[in-house]
Order: C-alpha cells, then sequence, then structure tokens
C-alpha cells in the first residue's frame, strides 16, 4: 500500500513515523478476538437452523429417490470400506456416505447415494436410489447443475425424462428418439443430448463404484 | 477427460474465470487500457493465484478443519498479508519488476480473483493437484480475458465511436460479446 | 481510471497543496444521497462488479446481495468510524479487512440460517463479497476519516445506491430471461424466454446497455445546458 502514505487520517490524529511494534500487534489481536468472538457467537446461534435445512433436503432427497421409505441408516466411506461410525470431523457433508432404505417390515428397498461429474457447463450432482443387488434404478434427483436453462436443465424438471429411469438396469445406454426394449436404454432429451448422456453417465459410474462396496459390507453382515 | 485436464479447461475455456464466473472484474474493466499492462497484471494475478491455492489448501487441510465458519477471514487476512509480503520481496529483489507491477500488486488484495479461487478450491473440495492447476487455469484464463479485452481496447482507442460509448458502456458490450464466445466452449467435458 | 477501487484516492498534482482530512461537511441527507444517485457503486463508480454480475440473474438473488451488502456498509462503516482513533496506520488496511470480513461471515451465516435456498444460490459469490471494492473504499476513504453518524448515513446510501442497481439488473434479467419475477410468472406462457439474459453475457450486456442509456441521458443534459448558456 505504498501510494497510500502520502495522504492519511488528519493531522490531529497522524501517528507519529514510527507507532511501537505492540501497539500494531495489540490492535490487531483486539481486533482479531473480538472479530472471533462476534462470528463464533452468531455461528452458534444459527448452526440449528442451518443444520436443520440440510437434513430436510437430505430427508426429501433420499425419500424421494428411494420410493418412501420407512427408514433409513446412513453409511459412511472410510478407507475404502463401508462403516455405520461417523468420523470426528467438523464438516460431515465432505464424506462419502449411502443412505440404505427399508420397507416398514425392514425389508432392504435399496440405497441413495450422492455422485457429481462434468455436465454441459459444471458438476452435475445427482442422489441416485439403486437396488445394490441387481443394479436397478429407482429414482434419480438432479441436487445441483448449472445447465442451460430451457435446455439442460430439463434433466432436472422433464419428469418424462426423469421418470423413465425407474426398473432401468444399469449401466444404461442413452439413446435418441424412442427407449427400446433393453432395460439399459433410456430416451437421451431433444435438445440436451450432452446434458441427458451426462446423467447417464454419471449414474453408471456412480453405481459402478458403489456396488462392489455395498456387496462387501453385505458379505460383512452375514458372516 | 481426466479429471485435471478437466478442471484445467474448464477454468480457462468453459468456465473462464472472468468472463464466465466473473472473477476479477476490477481489474478486467480498469487495467485492460493497454495490453501491455494487461499481460503485466495476468502475470502477477498468476503468481499470486499460485500461493494461494498453496495457502488456502494448507489452511483447509491443517488449521480449519474444525472451524470452517473462519473460513472467510483466515483467507482474507491470509491472503492481504500475502500479498504485502510478495510486495516487499518484489520491491527488494526484483526493482525492474516492481516498477512495472507495484502499482497493482497492492489492487490484487481487494480482487475477487484471489478470494473466489480460494473459496471454490474449498466448495468443491479439491486437493493439492487439482488446486494447482485450477490456479494455473485461472491465471491463463484471466491473462487470456486481459489480453483480448486490452487488444479490443486498444483499437476502440483510434476508433470513431459514438459519445455515448466512449466510457464503460462500450467495454461492457464487448465484454458481453467475448463472454457470449466463450460459452461456445461449454460441453467440451463432457464428451461421454 | 474510474474502475479502479479507490484504495488509493488519486492525488492532485499539488500534492503538498491539498490538506488531507475529512470529507467536506455535508447534511447527512446528502451523505445518504450521494451513494444512490452521483457517486452510484455500480453505475458510476464500477466498484463491487463480481457480484453485480453473478447474482444478477434472478431478482431474489440480486436483492439478497444488495441487502446484505447494506448491512456490511452499515456494520463495518459504524465500526470502522468508532475506532478510527485507535487504529494504527499501518495496520489500518489489515483492520479495516479483518471488521469488512467480520461483517460479510455474519451476513453470510445469517442468510443461510433465515432463507437457505438463496444462501445455496448465492454460493460463494456471498462470502466473495469481501473482496468487494466498495467496502475497503468506503472504510478508507469515508468512515475513517469522520463521525459514526455520518459513517452510518454514507454506509446506508452506498448500501441502498448499490441495492438499487442490482434490483435494476435483476429485474430486467430475470423478467426477460425468464419471464418471471421473484419466481413468479409475469409475461404468461406465451413469451419465449430470452435464456441469454440469465445466462453471463447477459449480465454484462445489461449493465452495457443501461450505462449507454445513463451516457444518453447525460449527454442530453449536457447539450441543452450547453445550448442554454
Amino acid at each position: 500500500m505504498t501510494a497510500t502514505h502520502h495522504h492519511g487520517p488528519p493531522a490531529a490524529i497522524q501517528p507519529s513515523k514510527s507507532t511501537p511494534a505492540w501497539r500494531l500487534l495489540l490492535t490487531l489481536a483486539l481486533a482479531g478476538a473480538m472479530s472471533g468472538w462476534l462470528v463464533v457467537t452468531v455461528y452458534k446461534v444459527t448452526l440449528p437452523a442451518v443444520r436443520k435445512y440440510a437434513a430436510e433436503q437430505v430427508n426429501a432427497a433420499v425419500r424421494e429417490v428411494l420410493k418412501a421409505p420407512a427408514r433409513w441408516d446412513t453409511l459412511y466411506l472410510v478407507n475404502d470400506a463401508l462403516t455405520r461410525t461417523a468420523p470426528d470431523k467438523a464438516d460431515l457433508a465432505d464424506i462419502p456416505k449411502t443412505y440404505v432404505g427399508f420397507d416398514a417390515s425392514g425389508n432392504r428397498l435399496g440405497v441413495a447415494i450422492t455422485a457429481a461429474e462434468p455436465g454441459f457447463q459444471e458438476l452435475v450432482t445427482l442422489m441416485i436410489g439403486f437396488d445394490p443387488k441387481s443394479g436397478t434404478l429407482i429414482g434419480f434427483k438432479v441436487l445441483e447443475h448449472k445447465e442451460t436453462p430451457g435446455l439442460g436443465d430439463k434433466i432436472e424438471r422433464d419428469t418424462a425424462f426423469g421418470g423413465q429411469f425407474t426398473g432401468r438396469v444399469a449401466p444404461l445406454r442413452g439413446v435418441k428418439g424412442r427407449a427400446g426394449k433393453p432395460p439399459s436404454e433410456v430416451q437421451t432429451i431433444t435438445g440436451a443430448t450432452i446434458s441427458s448422456r451426462a446423467v447417464i453417465r454419471i449414474i453408471n459410474h456412480a453405481v459402478a463404484r458403489w456396488r462392489p462396496l455395498l456387496e462387501a459390507w453385505d458379505r460383512g453382515r452375514t458372516q | 477427460m481426466s479429471n485435471l485436464a478437466w478442471i484445467f479447461v474448464s477454468t480457462v475455456l468453459v468456465n473462464n474465470f472472468t468472463l464466465v464466473m466473473f472473477l476479477g472484474l476490477c481489474s478486467f474493466f480498469g487495467v485492460t487500457a493497454k495490453i501491455e499492462t494487461a499481460w503485466r497484471l495476468g502475470l502477477a494475478n498468476t503468481f499470486v493465484l499460485l500461493l494461494t491455492a498453496v495457502g488456502a489448501w494448507a489452511l483447509n487441510t491443517y488449521v480449519l478443519t474444525q472451524t470452517p465458519f473462519l473460513r472467510t477471514i483466515a483467507f482474507i487476512v491470509v491472503i492481504g498479508s500475502g500479498v504485502q509480503i510478495t510486495e516487499m520481496a518484489v520491491k527488494k529483489y526484483f526493482p525492474v519488476l516492481f516498477r512495472q507491477l507495484g502499482i497493482y500488486l497492492p489492487l490484487i488484495t481487494t480482487n475477487c480473483a484471489i478470494l473466489g479461487l480460494a473459496l471454490f478450491q474449498t466448495s468443491r473440495h479439491y486437493n493439492l493437484a487439482e488446486a494447482l492447476v485450477f490456479a494455473i487455469g485461472a491465471g491463463v484464463g484471466l491473462t487470456l480475458a486481459l489480453a483480448l479485452m486490452a487488444s479490443i481496447r486498444e483499437r476502440i482507442e483510434v476508433a470513431e465511436v459514438p459519445v455515448i460509448a466512449r466510457r464503460m458502456g462500450l467495454v461492457l458490450v464487448i465484454a458481453s460479446c467475448l463472454s457470449m464466445a466463450f460459452m461456445g466452449f461449454a460441453g467440451m467435458g463432457s464428451v461421454p | 481510471m474510474t474502475a479502479v477501487p479507490s484504495v488509493q484516492p488519486v492525488q492532485p498534482a499539488g500534492a503538498s497543496a491539498f490538506v488531507p482530512g475529512s470529507p467536506p461537511p455535508a447534511t447527512l441527507a446528502a451523505d445518504i444521497w450521494r451513494g444512490i444517485a452521483r457517486e452510484n457503486p455500480v453505475l458510476v463508480q464500477f466498484l463491487g462488479m463480481c457480484p453485480t454480475m453473478a447474482v444478477t440473474n434472478t431478482l431474489a438473488n440480486g436483492i439478497a446481495m444488495g441487502v446484505a451488502t447494506l448491512f456490511v456498509l452499515v456494520g463495518s462503516g459504524l465500526i470502522v468510524s468508532l475506532f478510527r482513533k485507535y487504529i494504527a496506520h499501518e495496520v489500518r488496511i489489515t483492520s479495516y479487512i479483518l471488521i469488512i470480513a467480520t461483517f460479510v461471515t455474519l451476513a453470510d451465516m445469517i442468510l443461510a440460517a433465515t432463507f437457505p435456498a438463496i444462501s445455496k444460490a448465492l454460493g460463494p459469490f456471498m462470502p466473495l463479497n469481501v473482496a468487494n471494492g466498495l467496502l475497503l473504499g468506503r472504510a478508507e476513504a469515508f468512515a475513517a476519516k469522520v463521525g459514526p453518524v455520518r459513517a452510518v448515513a454514507d454506509g446506508f446510501g452506498m448500501g441502498m445506491g448499490f441495492t438499487l442497481s442490482l434490483v435494476l439488473l435483476s429485474a430486467t434479467r430475470e423478467l426477460l430471461g425468464g419471464g418471471s419475477l421473484l419466481n413468479q410468472d409475469i409475461l404468461g406462457p406465451r413469451f419465449e424466454p430470452w435464456v441469454f439474459m440469465v445466462m453471463p453475457p447477459g449480465g454484462f450486456l445489461t449493465l452495457g446497455i443501461a450505462l449507454l442509456g445513463l451516457a444518453f441521458i447525460i449527454e442530453r443534459r449536457r447539450r441543452r445546458t450547453q445550448e442554454a448558456a
């Protein structure tokens, strides 16, 4: 900030050429302490509301992609293995997890996972519900995207596109025009082929990544 | 496309830091009257961006793990002091470079691109390698935008334009055209 | 060049003749009005361009960013002014940045707790407001040199000017780009949304046209006074 030394506060409070170092440190330390105190206080006050909203978002998404399970368990991915205990970290949002949904009588409906990969413009984040045994999809929900409004954003709004995934078996294949008989075929959106293919690619990669992990988890539980 | 390559292409072209993400606009509009200064500012920015990427990564990994709510404050203070230290070091060891870059370095503190890099690399959970590629991509993207804008503005200087377009209005319309051109890169990372 | 943040006010040629000190005395109304009109942060000073462009794709985002910035301007102006005699000259920039960052963080957290959907839509652009040249500029050029009442008035005026500009831009962009305002359909189903407007180039174009319009009005007024003279 070299150029600013020429002007400054009015002469009355013009500091002497050398303010002692301890005073500078004290000023900054006090300012830092006050700012820290304020931020921590407001953080504590607002945290419940923020957590509640985040939990509601996850709940709504899990309910949608697993078609209203009666209850679900959360498993965390730590060191390439699933575990029930959450690691000790302030920000659990960073840790990959899966939600295992059950119906009222305790049968497993499927699992829900989130995955993100590049779409047309930016990363597209999906929550995907599927049956890990067969790879059959239950549903998916677009959590975040920056696709072109009116074209690519149909992956979120077009119910005909989103609805056709239920019952299809991964790995999926996108086709233009009507999807055929094979259970792996889904129809891409006209004018948004790249965005549709991105969704299909994300689902394929995610299912391929999580199926072995969940199989290992199942084996561990039956032993 | 591999992850690192995607980050680079995305930051330079698809989501160009300045023309699509709107980061670093102050210098984009303020210091692009001449191409020479645009190059220098781009260079200074790239340098600070790289330092920031490492600094923000270290802060996120080692200091702020339990206190994510102090992130913004920590970032800006570290960037502010980092820029001042850089300024002093450049002044002492590269006096010629300092005469050329000197006045831009303090401006970088209030440059959204630097803080933006730190915040976006955090919200996208980049690791160190990804963050470094992100920083280089951001620097190249920024320099590209600055150089493009400056070369167009140098021509406009000698062109006959209506009175009302002699100031920022025309520059913004040009920026809109440049930004539109960069929209053409969309979809590049998404080849199935 | 106007777009350079006013961290370093331009020194007049005869710097020794320039008496540094507080801004000229003015009424509170003038302090407020200055930020809204003659020194409007966006339309005249070109400060805070990143948030201006990045968040004005919908009216709700524009209002949220504007009001948050107003809160930060008033809050940081008050604190900077109250402590102006205790902040040593050498560390003042760091102190101002710290104060601004604190208020931005507070605004960010409060927004996340009250309007989570908007907070999510703004993403990192909310904390990014720390680097808004307007905030540091006002702290350094005004709040640090006047009493708390004037500092708050100035912060309020600048905040209002910023908010009004953002409302103007975001309303235009949402209306043309989506046919709606605040997510309420306005132009009806027969309107084909001009998607370009909500995408990045639309932001540049909207502000560019606004500035051309403003320049046109100013130029016409100048010619009239010239003819009258």
